[in-house]
């Protein structure tokens, strides 16, 4: 048991230090683990995805917990999920320490200028997978069955409720549109 | 004390309310974070983000970990940390002992389409008001549709397209075709 602790620990340090952008970037080191370790299989992984795109939290977070308990219970869980973070906090620790420092430097913000735009782009780009497959039917083809009508509709009434009251909690808009999603199947 | 409860507890309410990932956590980032705590600035979380993109880990952890930070120092950043994974932990943890099967009832899958469209009306909000911010003339838009095309059709890696990304700063700044911060001449 003692063993298979310590190499949770030192899989999902190592993940959480090599796995550089977000939550898919673990899933090649995952599928190292189920290899090597077999602490779980390709089925199973496929479906602890599944299960971590669709609950709340960071999809990695949501991912190690789930190996770690599947693999050595509730205190495996903890474990992994420990383990995953700690690389990040070591590393952006150091790194805001001396953030403001790097920032006197002219060709810092320099930089900083260049990147500011591109990042806007990479929130575009990782939310385009999940408008298209929210919005629109992709197996249909070029015709009007492409779009999903009733999913843009509610679409574009809760954009217009939350651009007139923007004082609503963001909360309240996943709800209302949790609820619509029950009731198209209805 | 205070502000360390009030890290852990803002931070478990991000997780708990986030679905996908990081970036999908910026509205609620700039609602809890921005607007109510006044912990960072709008530019400062762009910052995190680009940081966060070419370093270790996973953004939304390395988010909370820069917040906590310069707030409250080292145990800030691992407590805003701690608090950002709390309700994937306990999430994944009831849903593996109990519901393995959870994505077979159809009422989830319904629930979850509907979340992810008001992901979506979420999202769009989230960046047209960055887009307001961070593109502001020809150098930021020419960066900006770059960043788009490359990350949307090149399959080349974020970290690649960061440097790209900076090194067009460097020059875009010489060249005065981007703003550069603390330069008052720009």
């Amino acid at each position: 048991m003692l063993s298979t602790y310590l190499s949770l620990i030192y899989e999902f340090f190592k993940t959480g230090l090599f796995s550089i952008g977000g939550g898919l970037a673990t899933i090649p080191f995952l599928k190292e683990m189920a290899e090597v370790y077999g602490w779980f299989d390709l089925d199973t992984l496929s479906m602890m995805i599944a299960i971590s795109e669709s609950t709340p939290g960071p999809m990695g977070i949501n991912m190690a917990t789930y190996v770690g308990y599947n693999t050595a219970g509730i205190f495996g869980a903890l474990l992994t999920t420990l383990s995953i973070v700690a690389p990040s906090i070591i590393v952006i620790t150091l790194i805001a320490r001396y953030l403001k420092q790097f920032k006197k430097i002219k060709v810092v913000n320099e930089i900083f200028a260049g990147i500011k735009p591109a990042v806007i782009a990479f929130i575009i780009a990782a939310v385009y997978d999940l408008f298209i497959s929210s919005l629109f039917n992709i197996d249909a083809g070029v015709s009007w069955a492409f779009f999903d009508l009733p999913c843009i509709i509610i679409f574009l009434v809760l954009l217009f409720i939350y651009q007139r009251l923007p004082k609503i909690h963001p909360v309240l808009i996943i709800l209302i549109a949790g609820i619509c999603g029950i009731l198209l199947s209805l | 004390m205070r502000v360390l409860w009030d890290l852990y507890a803002t931070w478990f309410k991000m997780g708990l309310v986030t679905f996908g990932g990081g970036y999908a956590m910026l509205p609620m980032i700039q609602r809890e974070v921005i607007e109510k705590r006044h912990w960072a600035t709008e530019d400062e979380i762009l910052d995190y983000y680009a940081i966060g993109q070419c370093t270790p880990g996973i953004i939304a952890v390395n988010t909370a970990t820069f917040v906590g930070y310069y707030q409250k120092g080292v145990l800030g950043g691992i407590v805003a940390t701690i608090g950002v994974v709390s309700p994937s932990f306990i999430i994944i943890t009831l849903i593996a002992a109990f519901l393995n099967n959870f994505l077979e009832y159809e009422i989830v899958v319904h629930a979850l389409k509907g979340i992810n469209i008001g992901v979506c009306v979420l999202m769009v909000k989230a960046i047209t008001g960055l887009w307001k911010k961070s593109i502001y003339n020809i150098g930021s838009f020419v960066i900006f549709a770059l960043a788009l095309l490359l990350s949307l059709f090149s399959g080349l890696s974020t970290v690649l397209l960061v440097i790209v990304a900076a090194v067009t700063g460097i020059i875009f700044s010489r060249l005065k075709l981007v703003k550069v911060e603390g330069d008052q001449n720009a």
